[in-house]
């Protein structure tokens, strides 16, 4: 706070919103959250150099259609992650939802609206058991998210016996395989983009409501957001019901894409972490931008893809992947580290709520400038 | 300062390891010669790829697949290859026995399944009065927690015999000659060790003959310089890098460019490693080290809209149902999963004194398409996970208990 | 264990709680560790079986073993504040340069430990410059970290690998009467980190540098120290577990870290024993009892022979339980969780 008070500081400030449009873009690039669309940008430049063909309209929008499992999950996991918690629940939540929709399903079509709505139940009611046994027995979310993972799978596989039925009718599936076609240049644009598409924009949207904000200043600081009124338990409990209807979304997206399988969803939690991360959100909370997070998610997948593509050892992808992702994240934290010089973090956030702009690569929401 | 601490943990690790040399309840069975020069072996051979590859191994299992096996042919869990035989009079003795299953895990479809299956063939001997109880611990795939189970049923278990299915094969080594060492009978199954003190060792044919039949068939339909995308589980595995190490030279031999990529089984990973594989250029074949999740790879390519691959999956019915829907040129390479009914009715065997294969080669036959509608009809009803070849028709509970996965 | 949590308000605190709130969290870890006892000794009797027969004391205590050496490790991670999730890869590796260095001489073996506790001491060197000098969370650090040494696993070792001599493979399988040596050294090691925490001054730093980064900086603390210190001596430990597996197997192997799932299971364990998930709080000694408490309820559901399915779903509940027991006696004004600085206050009984 003292460095509001602080003449040089109050100057770096006036001279951040006297600056130009594009000024503020660029600026807006180095950031964390900017960072990670330049990342993104030279990842899928790779990957076309390697491969002109994924640079068709149409293998794109597949790219696109295909990330879009992960990205949702990210979208969900950062709504956690930003009010200062972790959710490793997620893909034991994802393993649930497919199984329930491949042994409840089965080959009847009337039965799919039922189960969906049944299925969004279940991922509100479990997001809603984290975020109180979190916030009003006060476990680490870490603790509560690890034991339900556990604790979820297990009953799974113990009621299908380690196995599902069999995938569900093909109406369900066509959600996560197939798409709007005959779209001129794109030939085809997949359903998971569309849903990718609503549940950004939603997520979006939700960011700038007052909700939105108050995630923000619980995650940076919850006493502060207390005093000024904030129910920190029930906001942090709704993210955590955000977080497992997400990964619900992503489950029925996959239930199309990859089919019923007890494996699917496995290590989505972690996946969805590193994305997150990746995309300049801060652990701890507090900071960081919801499409950026998405944009992590991307930047995650194509990765993995250039890998593909470049006909990289199988056993060294892990090697490979984690050096990319240290270093990504290092790069990350010395840039919050400069901007960081001169005031303390708590007025950090402060001034940028003044610096407020909106161009979408530097808004408020992503708590940084 | 932390150095120090570290060199005093050092030093006092050393001295407690002279404190165990000099007294105390050593383990009688540790001895030197269970490190025996089979254990040893890999350290030797640096060559990565080299490793899981044994020529005479490869030249047996070839063998192998077309030998005859002894028995009922409407049992192939019964039948065997004629060999060595273990004599059992010694342990003829009537009344019901006690038997202990130290268990790797259940934690995939195919154990799952065999599991189920070894149950329903235990209820038939409990009731025959040839088994009083199976004690069953699960070592959740760690072979750590397994040594220590094989150890709690040596001291604690009042075991009659011994059942171990082996989570890894040298690891699992000196516990299962701590079994031996008491005197009872022990069967061992599936995985093997290094070892041939067990009573008997069950496992179908092996890895390698899996790697034959599916490979020879992908090459048989392809032409040099086609490509084959391999898709494995993970690395590590003995049974299942004996699958691979048996196809990548013979992909090799014939000119066959083949990929490989570990999946985990996951058919979200499957799919994407196909449809990028498919962005890169036109892929002819798929080999797989397991067929769950094949479904995946298959709708890769109907999603790409190119055209469907020569392939090899395994006999799990999601494989051999979308097999039958998309009428691609497949076979499916079978690694025997009604070996679990056979420890138990070893046992019974044992203690009725009959004499029984020292090693008990099971047959392992795949399931060409012309076989593809007769298993689909046998297994009508079952669940994706299920595996056609799971040999429990004739056993109590069928087929309610195998359709809805009651795992005990 | 339902005195509390059966407790309304999350307001209900120290003073309401009487006798309990005056126990610390540790004395609390062990309260639920005797009534783990109480509970197994009647179930498992219930199966004609005898809970404290030196087989099973013998059966438990070597499970403690392993996990032990991990969690002491971990302990001191996240007590600075940071966490460690490639323990598992590190144990493995370790296991492997173990038995190749040794192959089958007891003549290598002090080379063999000295190379596998050099290399993950490296490897917790990394992590901890990473952590401490790049200022990368330690939860994405030690992810990376761990995906780096599993391509390397992957690569280089495919299965089990060298040989452990007689002389070393009797460490994991030698017992003074039921107690096996191997918990004995756990049981050292882990009054090594005890005195170093309480009586030396890098001690002395983990707790300041875990309790509030920014004050343990300005009071003169050299923040980067404490957190290297805290990795390498973390993956060292994991080291001595990678070589206790390469002694109970006989050999190493690529999966054996991995299978064991020993780095989320560490984590549990600690802030099972009472230690702050956000560093600064918490003791050895309760870490020893989370471990006891985990080993104790696998003997029992082992026992029982529960479906493994149902184990994990138990394993799961009694882990956000046991910790929920004694989670909301205190009241922290920032909850449990990671971060850099910050607000903590803590109004302790």
């Amino acid at each position: 706070m003292s460095t509001i008070l602080d003449p040089a500081a109050g100057r770096a400030v006036l001279q951040q919103n006297r600056a130009g449009r594009g000024e503020r873009f660029l600026r807006g690039l180095r950031t964390p959250g900017g960072g990670v669309f330049v990342l993104l940008v030279v990842l899928l430049v790779a990957i076309v150099i390697q491969n002109p063909s994924f640079g068709e309209p149409e293998s794109f929008i597949r790219f696109i259609g295909r990330t879009a499992p992960i990205a949702i999950a990210a979208i969900g996991q950062y709504f956690v992650i930003v009010s200062g918690e972790f959710d490793l629940s997620m893909g034991s939540v994802v393993t649930m939802q497919v199984i329930v929709a491949g042994n409840l399903i089965g080959d009847d079509d009337s039965k799919v609206i039922p189960v969906l709505v049944l299925m969004f139940v279940l991922g509100a009611v479990i997001g809603l058991i984290n975020g109180l046994v979190t916030t009003l027995l006060r476990v680490p979310s870490f603790i509560v998210t690890l034991g339900m993972m556990l604790a979820l799978l297990g009953l799974v596989l113990f009621w299908t016996g380690g196995a599902a039925q069999g995938n569900p009718a093909d109406s369900f599936r066509q959600i996560g395989r197939g798409g709007i076609e005959d779209v001129p240049v794109l030939e085809i644009i997949p359903y998971p983009v569309i849903i990718l598409a609503a549940v950004a924009v939603l997520a979006f949207w939700l960011m700038r409501r007052p909700y939105g904000r108050t995630l923000l200043a619980v995650g940076d600081n919850d006493v502060a957001a207390a005093l000024t009124g904030a129910r920190v338990w029930w906001v942090r409990t709704r993210a955590f019901m955000l977080s497992s209807l997400a990964a619900t979304v992503s489950g029925i997206l996959l239930v199309g894409y990859a089919g019923v399988h007890p494996s699917v969803g496995r290590g989505y939690e972690f996946t969805a972490i590193t994305a997150v991360v990746l995309g300049g959100v801060v652990l701890g909370g507090g900071r960081g931008w919801v499409l950026s997070a998405a944009a992590g998610a991307f930047a995650l997948e194509a990765l993995f893809t250039l890998l593909n593509f470049m006909g990289v050892a199988s056993t060294w992808r892990n090697t490979v992947q984690g050096v990319i992702i240290i270093v990504a994240v290092a790069a990350a934290a010395q840039s919050w580290q400069r901007k960081r010089r001169g005031g303390s973090a708590a007025a950090h956030s402060e001034q940028q709520r003044i610096t407020a702009a909106p161009e979408p690569a530097e808004g408020t929401d992503k708590g940084g400038n | 300062m932390t150095r120090k601490r570290l060199s005093t943990a050092v030093a006092l690790t050393a001295a407690a390891s002279l404190l165990a040399m000099s007294a105390c309840t050593t383990d009688p069975s540790v001895t030197e010669d269970t490190g025996s020069p089979a254990a040893s072996a890999p350290a030797e051979t640096t060559e990565a790829a080299q490793e899981w590859f044994s020529q005479a191994l490869y030249d047996e299992q070839f063998e192998q697949r077309t030998a005859d096996f002894q028995g009922d042919e409407k049992q192939p869990w019964l039948q065997y290859i004629a060999g060595d035989m273990s004599d059992t009079s010694d342990f003829a003795s009537t009344g019901a026995k006690k038997v202990c299953f130290a268990n790797a895990s259940i934690s995939n479809p195919w154990r799952q399944t065999g599991w189920i299956t070894m149950n329903q063939q235990l209820k038939v001997l409990q009731d025959k009065g040839v088994i009083s109880e199976m004690e069953t611990r699960d070592a959740q795939d760690d072979s750590n927690t397994q040594i220590a189970d094989i150890d709690y049923f040596i001291s604690e278990g009042k075991c009659d015999a011994f059942v171990i299915s082996p989570n890894a094969t040298a690891a699992l080594t000196p516990a299962v000659e701590r079994a031996c060492e008491t005197g009872k009978p022990v069967v061992v199954f599936d995985r093997g060790v290094e070892t041939d003190c067990a009573t008997t060792f069950i496992h179908p044919i092996g890895g390698f003959a899996w790697g034959i039949d599916s490979a020879n068939f992908l090459t048989s339909k392809l032409q040099s310089g086609d490509k084959v995308v391999a898709l494995r589980i993970l690395p590590g595995v003995d049974v299942l890098e004996q699958r691979w190490a048996a196809a990548e030279k013979i992909f090799k031999e014939k000119g066959i460019e083949a990929t490989d990529y570990f999946t985990g089984a996951d058919p979200t990973e499957i799919k994407k490693i196909i449809s990028d594989e498919l962005a890169k250029g036109d892929v002819q074949g798929i080999w797989m080290d397991a067929g769950d999740g094949a479904v995946a790879a298959i709708e890769a390519f109907e999603d790409a809209g190119k055209d469907l691959p020569v392939m090899t999956g395994e006999d799990e019915l999601s494989f051999l149902r979308k097999w039958k829907d998309t009428g691609i040129d497949a076979i499916a390479p079978v690694y025997s999963n009604f070996q679990w009914r056979t420890p138990l009715l070893a046992v019974e065997k044992i203690f009725a004194g009959e004499e029984i294969p020292a090693e008990w080669v099971l047959p392992q036959k795949p399931i060409p398409a012309e076989e593809l509608d007769d298993w689909l009809k046998r297994n009508e009803g079952m669940p994706d996970g299920h595996y056609a070849k799971f040999g429990g028709e004739d056993l109590p509970g069928y087929p309610e208990v195998w359709q809805k996965r009651q795992i005990p | 264990m339902t005195t509390t949590s059966s407790a309304p308000r999350a307001k209900q605190t120290a003073q309401a709680g009487g006798f309990f709130a005056r126990l610390s969290s540790t004395q609390i870890v062990y309260l639920v560790a005797l009534l783990v006892l109480i509970a197994g000794s009647i179930l498992v009797a219930t199966t004609g079986r005898n809970f404290f027969s030196p087989g099973n004391i013998s059966a438990i205590l070597t499970g403690t073993s392993v996990l032990g050496f991990i969690a002491i490790g971990q302990t001191l991670v996240i007590l600075v504040g940071s966490l460690d999730l490639s323990v598992s890869y590190v144990t493995s590796l370790a296991s492997l340069i173990g038995a190749g260095v040794m192959a089958n001489q007891s003549g290598n073996v002090p080379a063999a430990v000295a190379l596998a506790l050099g290399i993950s001491a490296v490897i917790g060197l990394m992590n901890g410059l990473i952590v401490a000098g790049l200022k990368v969370h330690g939860f994405i650090a030690t992810l990376g970290m761990g995906l780096i040494i599993s391509g390397y696993l992957a690569t280089n070792y495919k299965g089990s690998f060298g040989q452990a001599p007689l002389s070393f493979r009797l460490i994991g399988a030698t017992g003074l009467g039921p107690v096996p040596i191997s918990t004995l050294e756990m049981l050292a090691c882990a009054a090594l980190v005890l005195l170093m925490l309480h009586r030396t001054r890098i001690g002395h730093h983990i707790y300041a540098v875990g309790g509030n980064r920014d004050v343990a900086r300005m009071s003169g603390v050299r923040v980067p120290g404490a957190v290297i210190a805290a990795h390498v001596i973390c993956s060292v430990l994991a080291g001595m577990a990678g070589l206790l597996l390469a002694s109970r197997l006989g050999v190493g192997s690529p999966t054996v870290g991995t299978q064991g799932g020993y780095d989320l299971l560490s984590i549990a364990a600690v802030v099972l024993g009472g230690t702050l998930l956000a560093g600064g709080k918490g003791s050895v000694v309760g870490t020893l009892g989370g471990v006891l408490i985990f080993a104790m309820l696998d003997n029992i559901m082992s026992v029982l022979q529960i479906n493994p399915f149902m184990k994990d779903v138990v394993r799961g509940v009694v882990i956000v339980v046991a910790v929920a027991v004694y989670a909301r006696r205190t009241i922290v004004t920032r909850p449990p969780r990671f971060g850099h600085g910050g607000h903590q206050q803590e109004i302790q009984p």
